[in-house]
């Protein structure tokens, strides 16, 4: 009798492990020496002119001109989760990409471009 | 085959066709490597189309000046699954221009995070014919011999092939290092064959330029790339087969048109002495969409 119950605190747990994974914040994920790095060119109008150039080219496609994206699967980059990363964390993110979810990873552009990009998405929130 | 004056009216209308979408369609930025043989881990975004020409001119000793071109439609299935149509054909001076057959593709990440080396799982199936001479890859004791017989006698001898690669690659500040490893195998009774391709690319300046341009340094990808015969089952060997090395340049253009060339140079006797290989490519952006609703991320 006790293990049928068992079995079923232990599934319990698993659901409510997965959902709490599910549920945090995805800049969790990001280890501790990318969350910390910080943009070599924050701020810099010719590095935010430069972003919207190559946001155009590569990110506009999915996210839309206005970067609202579709309403639907393509989110948003005006939004919470942005403003609440470091710095770091989207560059990380940019190298890596989401694939399971249609983000493709951008660790073909040089990182002086993931970091432009990150300076004009900094720029539009 | 040779081409019937209906299946050339198709082929060369094949190009109009391009260019029409071409007008009406958004285009992106394809941002390739330049790689004419070898595979970065670089896939296709996912629901965009590219369409790339891949042309190989060469002449081997006794036989004529050729011209084989490799037309690419590679579509981007999921972010970690990219799927590829070749066309191939090939024209031969004073002698015909005969379409060579066609090969299909998938090329998949089995890992979702980048890492220091990238590895990507490639399947092809060909279907092709001995005439065709588009070099894609140099497989088993491939050479020079192969190219010169009359086209009327190579397209008698038809290939049904399965090829294999593992790709790995890895981009090291903005180096960009890929290792191919090929093995391809006749579905009739023929030995495996092993070749294999390396290069190595980088963007002439790293930083994008703050303004439009079309001749920034960013615009411009150089490199090189290396890629030749391993043998066979019977006999895993680099001699008696072709090695090539290849400078690489490519030119991203506005309106999402990629232009690259490559002057290759034969380094054994079977080989070619040169081969010059031209491509051109379009991307389209979103053809996905036209056909299921959109996948992404949230964040």
């Amino acid at each position: 009798m006790t293990r049928p119950i068992l079995a079923l605190l232990l599934i319990a747990l698993s659901a409510m492990l997965a959902f709490a994974a599910a549920s945090a914040s995805r800049w969790q994920r990001v280890p501790a020496k990318d969350h910390a790095r910080t943009n070599p060119l924050a701020g810099q109008p010719e590095a935010i002119a430069a972003g919207a150039l190559v946001y155009r080219d590569h990110c506009q496609q999915c996210h839309r001109a206005n970067a609202l994206g579709d309403g639907r699967k393509r989110p948003p980059l005006r939004s919470e989760g942005i403003r609440s990363a470091t710095d770091g964390d989207l560059e990380w993110f940019l190298r890596q990409g989401d694939l399971h979810h249609g983000m493709p990873s951008w660790s073909s552009l040089p990182q002086a471009q993931r970091w432009q990009l990150v300076a004009f998405l900094r720029s539009i929130q | 085959m040779l081409l019937t004056p209906r299946a050339g009216f198709i082929w060369r209308n094949l190009w109009l066709a391009a260019w029409l979408a071409l007008l009406i369609t958004p285009v992106g930025n394809a941002q390739d490597k330049p790689y004419f043989v070898t595979y970065s881990h670089d896939l296709e975004e996912p629901g965009n189309l590219e369409i790339e020409t891949k042309t190989a001119l060469g002449q081997p000793n006794g036989g004529n000046r050729f011209g084989a071109m490799a037309m690419e439609l590679e579509y981007g299935t999921r972010a970690w699954w990219t799927t590829e149509l070749y066309l191939d054909g090939q024209a031969t001076g004073s002698d015909s221009t005969v379409f060579t057959g066609w090969r299909l593709e998938n090329r998949i990440r089995p890992l979702m995070r980048d890492h220091a080396v990238n590895p990507v799982l490639y399947i092809e199936y060909e279907n092709t014919s001995g005439a065709d001479k588009t070099i894609l890859e140099v497989t088993g004791h491939d050479g020079q011999a192969g190219l010169a017989p009359p086209n009327a006698t190579l397209r008698r001898d038809h290939q049904h092939e399965a090829e294999l690669k593992l790709i790995l690659s890895s981009n090291v500040k903005d180096w960009n290092i890929s290792e191919n490893f090929i093995s391809e195998k006749d579905l009739g009774h023929a030995p495996w064959e092993f070749g294999y391709a390396v290069g190595v690319t980088r963007p002439l300046r790293s930083a994008a330029s703050s303004w439009e341009c079309t001749f920034c340094a960013e615009k411009f990808i150089a490199g090189a790339e290396a890629y030749g015969g391993l043998g066979d089952t019977f006999a895993l060997t680099l001699r008696d087969t072709s090695h090539y090395v290849a400078p690489l340049i490519g030119w991203q253009l506005p309106k999402g048109v990629r232009f690259s060339f490559s002057p290759g140079f034969g380094l054994t006797s079977t080989s070619l002495t040169r081969v010059y290989r031209v491509g051109l490519a379009f991307e389209f952006e979103q053809i996905g969409k036209w056909f299921h609703s959109s996948n992404g991320g949230a964040l």
